[in-house]
């Protein structure tokens, strides 16, 4: 691969949000014809390197430069680097679902007639698209109506209406299921074959080892190294040394649990899509939980961990349809978040920003919201209450803020997730759900995080963690109840537990084990 | 710039609307030739724009939760009809009329907070059939006649204090409740700084608190002989008394009670107040139906003032007490707006519309100056907003920065600190 022409060159690429450095001097080049594959731990930096690439930052929001085709380039938007012929496929997929395929590949790029649009032309364009991308549906259908490794495919093919050269794909598998996931990969192949770029963002190390042409490695915000798989440099455990880049072993405080009796008991618990009926979400789940032990929930998105934990924090998600919840042996009815509330349970959400905080909010706030009752006197509150409760997290979990009535808004991604944590314990929970307690945070904050979940259970409190990052959960807890497709597929303790044997229960691929 | 800010407390939007108001009162006394500040006028902006305030504080909680009312001047308008036939064709009394109007509007209010909070038909297509309908309901229950209301509604309405005891020269129901009120603010400031101490904290110096207490002692002593100076048999309005509890009780809930935080949380994030034990549909529940239940006052009010209830009574009354609402610093997504804020936001407005009378200034024009002012309050948050900088008082003392460095106080959440983002304006007006 060494011997094509370079296409792509981002020099010294540094960019600085508040608080936090998330680039350092990144450089990448990607040559011409190839699929460029680029790794990293979360928040490695990988995203938003790309949405500079792309405009989505614009130049000079960022130190650098960008050498494109051979000529420096300084994008202002989106469209402008799309004129360039590069073009960002996001993670979430952003098609609109209620227009058709044709509709959406050619959205914001419509086929102008002298009046209006010239419809016959876009379907006809559409169709042809489609089959470039394999995909063999009608160009009129509703895009709400196909599946998502087929929206997927669709997203390609309006890149393909844009003309593209450099295709970028952040995480194009991670929703897909295997076969999807397979007969994408197919096509990113044939289109490489027909002369296409492309860069590729992904956690799946299996698939990058089977197609990556080269390998952009960032660590922390830094260019750690570029593998090239001609020169046969790649293989997964090569990628993770380079990703992880330490030993596993310090990534998390030294900690001996100390575990009591169970407290927490969920039996035959199972639950209704809200909106789909007949689609259970939770299947017959059952979990224990201990005084003083972290679990885990392992399972790939879509799995229903997120349902199953709201679920039973006050019934917030889906429609409940049978199971029982029995706290130190006794059955409770949680029918309210207020209830669960009230028998000691909290939920830390996984999207701080969306469900966790309102960002209107101070510190101070945000802290007591949970429960207001606390810092009430005679049913008025006490803002003097509520200042030293907010002064007590803020010392205890380590927020770095000048002061508790500064905006939560303000806050660095690791300092509101503490102050999200803050919020959920003081209530004063016998069992903390925290539901992805490190998505978005940077390595220092992590550390500070595990060590906070480990004081919490010498504390004697249950915790359960749920998180898509197999090492995060082998690290911290003590227990990990595997799931897949709604229902729990086996439960692995410590010493038994690694990504392998979780991976397969959590793929269904091994029958289910019980202990 | 620190110590200004200590000077005027935390609400920094808020002091630039107070600062708006008393310039706007300032420019009018001198263009009309001190025609603005006698008692006559006085009590007259009062009276006349005592029932739109009592909308937009019920407004401001609508607006917080994230909603709008649009049906407020109808409601006002049947709850008025009702009132004011129950009186003269039951002949029960003015103070059972009183209740039945509240009640009247507390039924309307349940009825649209059902279809907002219970069925999740948005405030603004609710309201809108509230509007109509409740328009309609005036005009069919009172044929679209004109009724009277007898004299103790009218006192409600436009009627002052009654003279008692020695002869002070002012009225003495105005001054003792001046009085009670500058002895709540002494109070309030040295309860502010009791606590501040107690939380381990330094309170602000000493001469920022006195200057605070002497400014603010002064401007409600001046208020307290404008309006207790008037010719005798008149005092502060006791429509003004009304809007005044009103003030105090609802500033009082939304800040000091889970009900009033709850608002806020709903308005904020409705997800995350969900996740948090709010119960939306509740709250949601109370702040329209609380809506209408002022809705109805402002309809007594209003019939008291003008002697009879009409047809066309509360006509675009709900368009002023939005207004004033988003003058007073509300933001249109919801989550933010504060009860005092829309009193001065009501208040600007209704010295605006008398000053620009007083100077014989055509309602056409005025209409016109309204619209303008709105626009630019409300453009005002918003260019703060993307700037990064959150207050008024930091465009106004730009020119007051350049001199001094940065010194963050405790209070000051925008200067100095490494983790803030800092404008490139701003970095530009400290060098």
């Amino acid at each position: 691969m060494l011997d094509t022409p370079v296409v792509l060159e981002m020099r010294s690429i540094t960019k600085t949000f508040p608080g936090v450095k998330a680039l350092d001097q990144v450089r990448m080049t990607v040559r011409e014809r190839e699929i460029h594959a680029i790794c990293g731990e979360n928040g490695a930096g990988k995203s938003t390197l790309m949405k500079i690439l792309s405009g989505v930052y614009p130049h000079g929001t960022y130190e650098g430069e960008i050498v494109y085709q051979g000529e420096e380039v300084r994008f202002k938007d989106i469209k402008s680097s799309e004129r360039a012929g590069i073009v960002i496929i996001h993670q979430e997929l952003a098609l609109i679902p209620e227009l058709s395929i044709a509709e959406n590949i050619f959205l914001g790029n419509e086929v102008a007639a002298p009046l209006g649009i010239d419809w016959d032309a876009t379907r006809e364009k559409a169709a042809e698209l489609l089959a470039r991308v394999d995909l063999n549906l009608s160009p009129d259908e509703q895009v709400k109506n196909i599946g998502v490794g087929q929206q997927q495919l669709v997203e390609i093919a309006r890149a393909l209406a844009k003309d593209v050269k450099l295709l970028i794909l952040d995480e194009p598998t991670s929703a897909l299921n295997e076969e999807d996931s397979a007969h994408l990969l197919d096509l990113l192949r044939d289109l490489r074959a027909k002369g296409m770029t492309s860069i590729m963002i992904s956690h799946k190390l299996n698939e990058i080892a089977a197609i990556a042409d080269s390998i952009t490695i960032i660590r922390d915000g830094k260019t750690v190294e570029t593998l090239d798989a001609g020169a046969g440099e790649v293989d997964e455990d090569r990628i993770i040394r380079g990703m992880v880049g330490r030993s596993l072993d310090h990534r998390f405080p030294d900690h001996t649990p100390n575990i009591g009796e169970t407290f927490f008991e969920v039996r035959d618990w199972w639950v209704e899509h809200p909106t789909v009926a007949d689609r259970m979400v939770c299947k017959g789940s059952a979990f224990e939980v201990r005084h003083g032990e972290i679990v885990g929930f392992a399972g790939i998105m879509g799995a229903g961990r997120t349902e199953l934990a709201r679920s039973i924090f006050g019934r917030s998600y889906g429609r409940f349809r049978g199971g029982e919840i029995l706290i130190d042996g006794e059955p409770v009815e949680l029918h309210t978040v207020q209830q669960a509330i009230d028998h000691k349970i909290a939920y830390v959400p996984e999207d701080r920003k969306v469900q966790g905080l309102n960002l209107l909010d101070s510190i101070l706030d945000t802290i007591v919201s949970a429960d207001l009752r606390r810092i009430t006197k005679r049913r008025v509150l006490d803002t003097d209450l509520a200042f030293l409760a907010s002064e007590h997290y803020r010392k205890s979990l380590n927020i770095r803020t000048p002061s508790v009535r500064q905006g939560v808004a303000k806050l660095s991604g690791g300092n509101q997730q503490k102050a999200l944590l803050g919020k959920w314990m003081f209530p004063e929970p016998d069992l903390l759900i925290l539901d992805e307690p490190t998505r978005g945070v940077d390595v220092g904050a992590k550390y500070e995080i595990y060590g906070l979940v480990q004081r919490l259970a010498d504390a004697g409190k249950g915790v359960v963690v749920i998180s898509s990052e197999l090492p995060e959960l082998l690290g911290l807890c003590d227990r990990i109840y595997t799931i897949f497709e709604g229902r729990v597929t086996g439960v692995l303790d410590r010493e038994q537990a690694d990504q392998e044997s979780l991976m397969r229960l959590m793929t269904g691929t091994s029958p289910a084990l019980t202990n | 710039m620190t110590s200004l800010k200590q000077l005027f407390g935390g609400g920094a939007r808020q002091f630039g609307m107070v600062f708006a108001l008393i310039a706007l009162v300032i420019i009018f006394q001198i263009a009309t030739g001190g025609k603005v500040l006698t008692p006559t006028n006085a009590q007259n902006i009062i009276n006349g724009n005592s029932y739109v305030l009592i909308l937009a504080i019920g407004m401001v909680l609508v607006i917080i939760a994230g909603h709008i009312d649009l049906s407020v001047g109808s409601v006002a308008a049947v709850v008025g009809i009702i009132v004011a036939l129950a009186i003269r064709d039951w002949g029960i009394p003015w103070w059972a009329g009183i209740l039945l109007g509240l009640a009247v509007g507390a039924v309307i209010g349940a009825w649209q907070g059902f279809w907002v909070a219970y069925v999740g038909i948005p405030g603004f297509i609710t309201t809108l059939a509230g509007m109509m309908f409740f328009r309609g309901a005036n005009q069919y229950i009172g044929k679209s006649n004109t009724v009277p209301v007898p004299e103790e509604i009218q006192t409600l309405g436009a009627g002052y204090l009654p003279e008692w005891g020695p002869n002070t020269g002012l009225n003495n129901w105005t001054l003792l409740l001046g009085i009670l009120a500058i002895a709540g603010v002494v109070y309030g400031e040295l309860r502010k700084r009791r606590s501040a101490r107690r939380l381990g904290g330094t309170p602000v110096p000493l001469w920022v608190s006195i200057t605070r207490m002497v400014a603010l002692g002064a401007v409600i002593a001046y208020a307290t002989v404008l309006f207790g100076s008037g010719r005798v048999g008149t005092s502060f309005p006791v429509s003004g008394v009304i809007l005044g509890v009103l003030v105090l009780l609802y500033g009082f809930v939304s800040s000091r009670t889970i009900t009033g935080r709850h608002v806020y949380a709903v308005g904020g994030n409705k997800v995350a107040a969900a996740l948090s034990g709010v119960n939306i549909r509740r709250t949601n529940f109370f702040v329209m139906m609380n809506m209408s239940v002022l809705a109805a006052l402002a309809g007594i009010v209003f019939i008291g003032r003008s002697t009879a209830s009409g047809p066309f009574d509360g006509t675009n009354w709900e368009l002023d007490a939005i207004a004033a609402v988003f003058i007073g610093g509300a933001a249109v997504s919801g989550g933010v707006g504060t009860v005092v804020g829309s009193l001065i936001g009501g208040l600007v407005m209704a010295v605006l519309n008398n000053g620009l009378q007083l100077m014989g200034v055509g309602s056409d024009s005025t209409q016109m100056i309204k619209g303008l002012v709105l626009l630019a309050a409300v453009a005002f948050d918003v260019y703060n907003k993307v700037q990064g900088r959150p207050s008024i008082v930091g465009l106004l003392m730009k020119g007051a920065r350049r001199g001094r460095p940065a010194d963050p106080g405790p209070d000051d959440s925008t200067a100095g600190t490494g983790a803030v983002p800092v404008s490139q304006n701003e970095t530009l007006a400290r060098s």
